[in-house]
């Protein structure tokens, strides 16, 4: 299964040389103004290759680590068995019993454990930890290992899970008089899979025994913090015994938000036994088969809608399927169902969300976390109810959007930095929607039967809350801290992390702005948690937001502090104050938002102190014989409050709508017995540079008054709104709703058709495994004994990769 | 086995398994880690180097295929003794064509061959060039932008 998104070979080639493709409009920022922002702070070394990401980080008399695999989806585990043949001397074997501390990865549950113990709770899930001074031992050491288990019944399908990892309930005004005054209900049921964030850098850490006894981490992480936190309790180590360190971090996107907490103390239990570094390095396989993906969902809306075209009732049940363990998919549901009706106006609302545990691999963090699921969904709605209204997709919008001053269905009164209608005409106006949208009707019209291609143009709109959810941000009570040291050095204080969105960049830029000092003044410190406070994780596109925030309060009060005391400007005087007074340091903590509150208990108030806004308009090329879809533009206007670096900013929106992009047409894991079958970069597709659309970023900026600079985050914000942009551009040309994600040819043709669709997305199919509620397989027994593995029958799901055959080992290492 | 060749201009003896990667050969034997692995099956183009005015996935070509090549990496694009950026570098830096970074090697490495065979300057064309090359941070906009911005200057 693949689809091109490639344009036709017969389209118009563009006769003159590229113009800019994302210039932002007048108005939003000053014209050619995007060349004054300073360059990116760690660009030169990624360009010249000297920048050291985990992978290329040498510690002499390391050792290679392997996590052994379940290759079960649920099974008890009586033990590990060694080929007595094969000469263990120069391996070591880590299991659950050799843990000092909890079995636990510490994060919000305490259900995941490091290995597993006694039972076996998803397909690729660690076992046991080996090490080998070279590649080759260890290679062999992984063929002569296996699991002793027994299958136990699996649970696949979300919808008859009985385990339940979380639950959120909305409600407001009346939801039975609403649809009471309703003259149309339209009802549909969207079902999205797993995503895969794939980073080009999979994940990697690197352990090394520290002469306390404790352990420095090296690696690719989000959040060196959670990984503190996490190893700590899995080692027994104390804040200073547990040092990490993040290294050059090739991508994130959510997937290195929790899953480097194991990682690390995977290499972190190997380390600590061998005395000795041990590189932990996951190739594309081992990541694709074990990590975490964005949640499946299904979620099923009932709106209602007067004659007069008044949205008047959403009701709205979220089901999301969290996998084995719980992760982080409580927070992942909140953020999801409280998008879940849409940037809409409605007086009677009620939304239900939960969300179960499968047989299946975790699903944990991936940008957008829970929206682009549920506010999928929510554009569907839209746009067919738009169908059967037989009014503009735009028109309705217009309509129903939220404006300053009404109230969401958690009650939260939107009193500020409302940009929904200006993000929709910004978009709608760039992309020239109506007049397109004539064409592509009026082509639709006077298409005949041997038409092959149709062409349509779709329109989404979205809101993003800024942020935390909820409390988040006051527990967290993130610290951001501004030195100016002895040597008279200006330096920036945090644990956010540089994952390629820029925060190197955007915090010397902003200190430096409040100083009236020039940007090369200030610093950066490394991200290492024996140097910089906790400004919380670099994750709900909160770093420009919160901790930019943060830094500049920082850098007021560094400023203030001064000048004071000099009685001259900063900028003139700090190096003065440096070698008369020595170091100052400032630490800021995060302060509540005013008049920013929200009840957890009752799940009632702000749920986020603003929202972002954003609208996309995609158009697509359709071949009506093969189902293939070319994207071929993508407007999307994004309201960030402010554009700290619209450089920086346009390359977030252009990144995340190429994401949400493939979500919409190819990205889609399959399942069988629970295992991911497209694990590998040949079957898991993401688009290239043939598939990508033009992308036309519109910055818009509507700040936000509780962060100094009014920036309210860009990350996540595109993700929510071009992937329904997308299907709505595919009805727009073949007049079939596709109401699953991605929409493949085999789904589009499937609806053009009016067949079955193909099976849903995020769903095992059963092949082996003892389902106890897929395919009718309820009542089958367990079979008497155990299933031992075959001998030398690999338990680990993903051999060596290489040019040379699967099996194969390379020949050199 | 000794196998002699020429990355960056530099000749180089590299004593090693015939059926060595040459990504290996590259990151660990000429401790050269600016080539990234990203796949190790030839899909995703992080490991691109240009061996005889070609691109190709260093995850995919033995040594032994190598003798008295000319190898080239992202290590040989600027100047290694001032570090000034090269164009190209520079435009990508310009344009923001870098996020993350990892696709970046590789990605320079195909735009250098592609520049230096004389390329087109539609954006179909750069699209063409680059498209054995994943990039999950950008989109692409920006890299062709800054491909475009050097493709454009008289060489």
């Amino acid at each position: 299964m693949t689809i091109t998104t490639r344009p036709p070979r017969t389209a118009p080639r563009p006769e003159a040389p590229l113009e800019p493709l994302a210039a932002p409009s007048p108005g939003d920022i000053e014209v050619g103004a995007a060349r004054a922002y300073p360059l990116r702070r760690e660009g030169p070394a990624k360009l010249t290759g000297e920048a050291l990401y985990t992978d290329d980080l040498v510690f002499p008399g390391a050792w290679y680590g392997h996590t052994v695999r379940s290759t079960e989806p649920h099974a008890r585990l009586f033990g590990i068995e060694r080929d007595p043949g094969f000469d263990w001397s120069r391996v070591i074997v880590l299991t659950a019993a050799d843990i000092p501390g909890e079995n636990v990865v510490s994060l919000i549950s305490d259900d995941q454990p490091i290995l597993a113990a006694e039972e076996i709770r998803h397909q690729a899930e660690p076992v046991a930890l080996l090490a080998a001074p070279d590649r080759e031992t260890l290679r062999e050491a992984k063929s002569r290992i296996r699991l002793r288990t027994e299958p136990l019944p699996a649970v696949f399908d979300p919808l008859l899970a009985t385990q339940e990892f979380a639950h959120f309930n909305l409600a407001k005004g009346d939801i039975d008089a609403g649809f009471a005054e309703a003259a149309l209900v339209i009802e549909g049921e969207y079902r999205v899979g797993h995503q895969e964030q794939l980073y080009i850098e999979n994940n990697a850490m690197i352990a090394v025994p520290r002469p306390d006894g404790g352990i420095t981490i090296h690696g690719s992480m989000q959040c060196p913090y959670y990984v503190h936190k996490a190893l700590k309790r899995a080692l027994r180590l104390s804040d200073e015994q547990a040092v990490i360190v993040q290294a050059e971090t090739g991508g994130g996107f959510g997937g290195k938000e929790e899953y480097p907490s194991i990682i690390a103390i995977h290499a972190a239990l190997l380390a600590q036994r061998l005395g000795r570094p041990v590189r932990m390095i996951y190739d594309r396989h081992e990541d694709l088969a074990a990590t975490t993906k964005r949640h499946p969902a299904i979620i099923r809306n009932r709106w209602g809608i007067t004659r007069d075209g008044r949205l008047v009732a959403q009701d709205i049940e979220v089901v999301m399927d969290g996998g084995a363990y719980s992760t982080l998919t409580p927070v992942v549901l909140s953020r999801g169902t409280l998008h879940a009706g849409g940037p809409y106006l409605c007086p009677n609302v009620r939304i239900r969300g939960r969300a179960v545990a499968t047989n299946t691999p975790p699903n944990g963090a991936f940008r957008g976390f829970g929206a682009p699921q549920t506010e999928f969904a929510a554009e569907m709605q839209v746009n067919r109810i738009a169908e059967a209204l037989a009014v503009s997709p735009l028109e309705l919008r217009r309509r129903w959007v939220y404006r300053l001053g009404d109230e969401t269905p958690s009650g939260q009164v939107l009193r500020e930095s409302v940009a929904g209608e200006e993000v929709l005409e910004r978009a709608a106006d760039a992309a020239d929607f109506e007049r397109v949208r004539a064409q592509t009707a009026d082509a639709r019209e006077r298409r005949t039967a041997g038409a092959r291609t149709a062409r349509g143009i779709g329109l989404a709109l979205a809101w993003h809350g800024a942020g935390f959810t909820g409390s988040g941000e006051v527990k967290l009570a993130s610290v951001a801290s501004l030195e100016l040291a002895e040597d008279g050095v200006i330096r920036v204080l945090t644990a956010s992390t540089e994952m390629g969105q820029g925060t190197k960049t955007i915090f010397p830029q902003l200190a430096a702005e409040q100083l009236g000092v020039p940007v090369e003044a200030v610093e950066m410190a490394p991200q290492d948690t024996s140097i910089v406070p906790d400004s919380g994780p670099t994750v709900a596109s909160r770093t420009a937001m919160v901790v930019g925030g943060l830094v500049i309060r920082a850098a007021e009060r560094l400023r203030e502090q001064v000048e004071q005391v000099t009685g001259r400007a900063f900028g003139e005087s700090y190096a003065d104050y440096a070698r008369e007074h020595g170091r100052l340091r400032v630490d800021q903590r995060f302060e509540p938002y005013p008049g920013v509150v929200f009840d957890d208990e009752t799940y009632r108030g702000d749920a986020y102190p603003c929202y972002g806004w954003a609208a996309a308009v995609a158009e697509v090329e359709v071949d009506l014989d093969t189902g293939e879809v070319a994207v071929r533009s993508v407007v999307s206007a994004d309201d960030i409050g402010r554009a700290i670096h619209p450089v920086l900013a346009e390359g977030q929106v252009e990144g995340g709508t190429l994401q949400a992009v493939g979500y919409a047409t190819i990205e889609e894991i399959k399942l069988e017995d629970g295992r991911y079958l497209n694990d590998r970069l040949a079957t898991y597709l993401i688009p290239t540079s043939l598939d990508a659309p033009r992308i036309q970023a519109i910055l818009v900026e509507n700040p936000f008054s509780g962060a100094p600079h009014g920036a309210k985050g860009v990350g996540e914000l595109p993700m929510d709104v071009a992937a329904p942009a997308v299907v709505a551009a595919i009805h727009d040309a073949t007049g079939a709703w596709v109401h699953d994600l991605p929409a493949t040819p085999e789904r589009i043709l499937a609806a053009l058709a009016g067949i079955p669709a193909p099976p849903p997305p995020g769903i095992s199919q059963v092949r082996r495994a003892v389902a106890s509620n897929v395919g009718g397989d309820a009542n089958r027994e367990l079979p008497a004994e155990g299933t031992d593995p075959a001998p030398h029958r690999p338990t680990d799901p993903q051999p060596m990769r290489g040019p040379y055959g699967e099996e194969q080992a390379r020949p050199d290492d | 086995m000794s196998y002699s060749l020429r990355v960056n201009g530099e000749p180089v003896t590299l004593e090693v398994p015939g059926m060595r990667r040459l990504l290996d050969a590259l990151r660990e034997d000429l401790g050269l880690t600016g080539t990234k692995e990203g796949c190790g099956e030839g899909e995703c183009g992080a490991c691109s180097v240009i061996i005889d005015g070609q691109v190709v996935d260093a995850c995919l070509v033995p040594v032994c295929q190598l003798e008295g090549a000319d190898v080239r990496t992202v290590e040989g694009l600027g100047d290694g003794v001032t570090g000034q950026l090269s164009a190209l570098q520079q435009a990508f830096l310009e344009a923001g064509g870098a996020q993350c970074g990892i696709c970046t090697p590789g990605m320079l490495m195909a735009a250098q061959a592609y520049i230096e065979a004389g390329g087109g300057l539609t954006e179909e064309d750069i699209r063409e060039a680059i498209a054995g090359n994943l990039c999950r941070c950008t989109g692409y906009t920006k890299i062709i932008d800054a491909i475009a911005l050097v493709a454009e200057q008289p060489s």
